[in-house]
C-alpha cells in the first residue's frame, strides 16, 4: 500500500507542477495588469508604471521566461508574489481559502453521504414509486445549472420570509455586519447565512452521486457474492449493505476526485451569488482585474486540492479493495 | 447498418423518457427558430414606451430596463445556446473518436504522443484558458465553440482507445488485416461501428454539458460577448433583480433547464436502448 501511494504521489507532484506552470504562463501571457494603471486619471507617467509593475513582477515588457523564473523561485520559498496593487498574495489566499472552506465543507460532505445513501436506496427499490421519484428529482436538479438553482432557492426563501414576516433566511454574505447579541446571536446569524448556499451544494451533490450510486448498486445486486451472502442466511438488506455497498463504493471514490473539481468550479457561482468573499469570487475578480499572481495562486491551490482529492480517493480505493494494494 | 439502426430506433421509441425528451427538443427547436416570426419585436429593437414592464399581450415575456423585448432576447439566446451545444458536442465527440481510434489502433509512439496530449489537456485549467482568451474571440462565437470542444474530448478518447485496443485483437479485424485492408479502412469500416453506441451517448450528453458550460461562462461574462447573447447572458443580466422582476430571469432559466433536461432524457433513453444487458422494468418496456 505504501509503495503504491508513494508512486501515485510522485505522479501527482509532476502534474501539479505542470498545471501550475501552465496556468501561470497563460495568465502572464494574456492578462494585462498595466491596464489598471492606464485607466487611472490622471494617468501616472509610463516610467512610474513600469517601475511599479516590475517591482511586483507583473511587467509585460519583461520577457515571459524571466517573469516565470522569478515567480517559480518565489514559489519554492513559499512566496506567491504580489497582487497588482502590491498586497502579498499568500495571506490573502489563506484568508479566502478559509472562507470557501466554511462555505463548502458542510454541503460537500452532507451531499456526498446523502447522495450515496439515496442512490443505494433507489437501487434496492428499483422501479418502485420511490425509485421513480428519486430519479425524476435528480434529473430535474442535474438539468438546473448552479446559478439558476441558487437564484430559485433565493426566490423561495424570500417568499418564506414574506409569509412568515420573520427574516428566517439570509443570502447576502457570510454574516450580517454589526450583528449584535453576543456569541449566540452571531453563531445563529452565521448559520442563517449558511443555510441557502449549503442547500444549493447539497442538492447538486445528491443529484450527481445518487445517479452514479444507483447504477453501481444495480450492478452488484445480482452479483454472486451477494447471493452467496444471502444463501448463508443474511437478509437481503444486510447482504446488500454490508457486501454490496462496499464494492459499489469503489468507483465512487475515484469519481470523488473529479467531482471535487466540479465543486470548486461550482463554488465560483455559489460565492458570487451569495456574496461570500472566497476563492471562487477572487478568481473571477482577479481575471477581470488582470491580476496575474492572484490568478496563478488560485489555480495552483485548485490543482493541489484536486490532486489531494485524487490521493485521498486512491487511499480509500486501496482500503476498500485489497487487489489494489498488491500493486497491479 | 440499417437493421441495427432500425432496432435502435424501435427501442428508443419504446422508451417513454426518450420520446418525451425528443418531443421536448423538437418543441424547443421550433420555438427558437419559428418563434421570432410571431412577434413584431426583434432582439435588437428597443421599445421606449415600455421599460421593465411585466409580461403583457404586447410583450409576451415583458421588457428589460432599457425596453428590450424579453421574448425576442430569450429566443435569440435559445438559438445560440442550442447551436453552440450541438456544434461543441459534434466536434468534441468527433475528435475523441479520431484520437482514440488512431492511438489505439496505431499504438507505439503515435499512441504515446496522443495520450501525452490528452494528459496535458486534462491538467490545463480549462476555465482559466477560456476566461483569459475571452478578449481574443470577442463576438466570434465559433471560436468559443472550438475552445469548449477542445476541453471536452479527453476522457472519451481514453475510453475509445481502450475499446479499440481490445477490438484490434478480435478475429474480424485480424481477418481484414490479413486480407490487406488498409488501416484507415479497417478503423472506419470495422472498428468505428462497434464504438457507435458509446459515441452516440457521449455526443448526446456532451450537448447538455456544452450548453451548461457555455451559459456558465457567459454568466460571468467570459463566454458569448455582447452585443450577441446566449441564455447565459440573459440569465446573468436578470439575476440581480430576480426576486423583484422575475420575468427578466425566469423565462431564460426555464428554457435552459428544459433543453438540458430534454437532452439528458434522450441520452439516458439511448443508454438503455443500446445496453444489451439492460434490465427491463417489470411489465416490459416503457410502461
Amino acid at each position: 500500500m505504501a509503495r503504491f501511494l508513494v508512486r501515485r504521489l510522485l505522479n501527482y507532484v509532476v502534474l501539479v507542477v505542470l498545471a501550475a506552470s501552465l496556468a501561470y504562463l497563460l495568465a502572464a501571457a494574456t492578462l494585462r495588469p498595466r491596464a489598471n494603471f492606464e485607466e487611472r486619471s490622471p494617468r501616472p507617467p509610463a516610467s512610474v508604471v513600469d517601475a511599479q509593475l516590475t517591482a511586483f513582477n507583473l511587467n509585460d515588457r519583461t520577457p515571459l521566461a524571466r517573469r516565470y523564473l522569478t515567480w517559480a523561485s518565489g514559489l519554492v520559498r513559499g512566496d506567491l508574489g504580489r497582487t497588482w496593487d502590491g498586497d502579498p498574495v499568500t495571506p490573502e489566499l489563506w484568508r479566502r481559502a478559509l472562507v470557501s472552506v466554511r462555505l463548502l465543507v458542510l454541503g460537500t460532505v452532507l451531499g456526498g453521504v446523502l447522495g450515496v445513501l439515496v442512490g443505494a436506496f433507489a437501487a434496492v427499490r428499483q422501479y418502485r414509486t420511490s425509485d421513480r421519484l428519486i430519479t425524476v428529482g435528480s434529473f430535474a436538479v442535474l438539468s438546473t445549472p448552479v446559478f439558476v438553482l441558487a437564484v430559485l432557492l433565493q426566490i423561495g426563501a424570500e417568499r418564506v420570509n414574506e409569509i412568515t414576516g420573520v427574516q428566517i433566511f439570509e443570502w447576502v454574505g457570510e454574516y450580517t455586519p454589526g450583528e449584535t447579541g453576543g456569541m449566540m446571536g452571531q453563531t445563529g446569524g452565521r448559520l442563517q447565512h449558511l443555510v441557502l448556499p449549503t442547500l444549493t451544494i447539497v442538492l447538486a451533490q445528491v443529484a450527481v452521486f445518487s445517479r452514479y450510486q444507483r447504477h453501481l448498486m444495480l450492478d452488484v445486486i445480482g452479483a454472486d457474492f451477494v447471493r452467496t451472502a444471502m444463501a448463508r442466511g443474511l437478509t437481503r438488506r444486510r447482504a446488500l449493505f454490508t457486501h454490496g455497498l462496499r464494492i459499489a463504493l469503489i468507483p465512487v471514490t475515484t469519481y470523488f476526485a473529479y467531482t471535487f473539481g466540479l465543486v470548486l468550479l461550482g463554488a465560483m457561482f455559489t460565492e458570487k451569488i451569495f456574496g461570500w468573499h472566497g476563492m471562487g469570487e477572487w478568481l473571477i475578480d482577479s481575471i477581470n482585474r488582470g491580476d496575474v499572481n492572484a490568478v496563478a495562486a488560485v489555480n495552483l491551490f485548485a490543482a493541489v486540492l484536486v490532486l489531494l482529492a485524487g490521493l485521498a480517493s486512491d487511499t480509500a480505493h486501496g482500503l476498500l479493495d485489497p487487489r489494489v494494494r498488491a500493486g497491479r | 447498418m440499417p437493421s441495427r439502426g432500425a432496432l435502435l430506433a424501435r427501442r428508443l421509441l419504446a422508451d417513454r423518457r426518450a420520446v418525451l425528451g425528443l418531443a421536448l427538443l423538437a418543441a424547443l427547436f421550433l420555438l427558437a427558430f419559428a418563434g421570432p416570426g410571431l412577434v413584431r419585436w426583434s432582439w435588437t429593437d428597443t421599445d421606449f414606451t415600455a421599460m421593465r414592464e411585466p409580461p403583457s399581450s404586447e410583450h409576451w415575456f415583458g421588457t428589460t430596463q432599457s425596453g428590450r423585448d424579453v421574448f425576442a432576447l430569450t429566443l435569440r439566446g435559445l438559438q445560440k445556446s442550442l447551436l453552440i451545444g450541438i456544434c461543441v458536442a459534434v466536434i468534441s465527440t468527433g475528435v475523441a473518436a479520431v484520437v482514440g481510434t488512431v492511438a489505439g489502433y496505431a499504438g507505439g509512439w503515435v499512441d504515446r504522443l496522443l495520450m501525452w496530449g490528452v494528459d496535458l489537456l486534462l491538467v490545463l485549467p480549462a476555465f482559466l484558458v477560456i476566461a483569459v482568451l475571452t478578449p481574443v474571440f470577442r463576438s466570434a462565437w465559433p471560436l468559443l465553440v472550438l475552445l469548449l470542444a477542445a476541453f471536452m474530448w479527453m476522457v472519451t478518447a481514453r475510453m475509445v482507445r481502450q475499446m479499440t485496443i481490445s477490438l484490434k485483437r478480435r478475429e474480424f479485424v485480424l481477418a481484414a488485416r490479413y486480407l490487406g485492408v488498409s488501416p484507415p479502412r479497417i478503423v472506419v469500416r470495422h472498428i468505428l461501428p462497434h464504438l457507435a453506441s458509446l459515441l452516440i451517448i457521449d455526443g448526446t450528453l456532451n450537448v447538455s454539458v456544452a450548453i451548461i458550460a457555455e451559459s456558465g461562462l457567459s454568466y460571468f461574462g467570459f463566454g458569448v460577448q455582447p452585443p450577441d447573447i446566449s441564455l447565459g447572458t440573459v440569465i446573468a443580466d436578470g439575476t440581480a433583480a430576480a426576486t423583484t422582476f422575475p420575468w427578466l430571469f425566469g423565462f431564460a432559466a426555464a428554457l435552459l433547464v428544459l433543453i438540458v433536461l430534454a437532452v439528458n432524457l434522450v441520452g439516458d433513453g439511448l443508454r438503455d436502448a443500446l445496453d444489451p444487458g439492460h434490465r427491463r422494468a417489470p411489465g416490459g418496456g416503457g410502461r
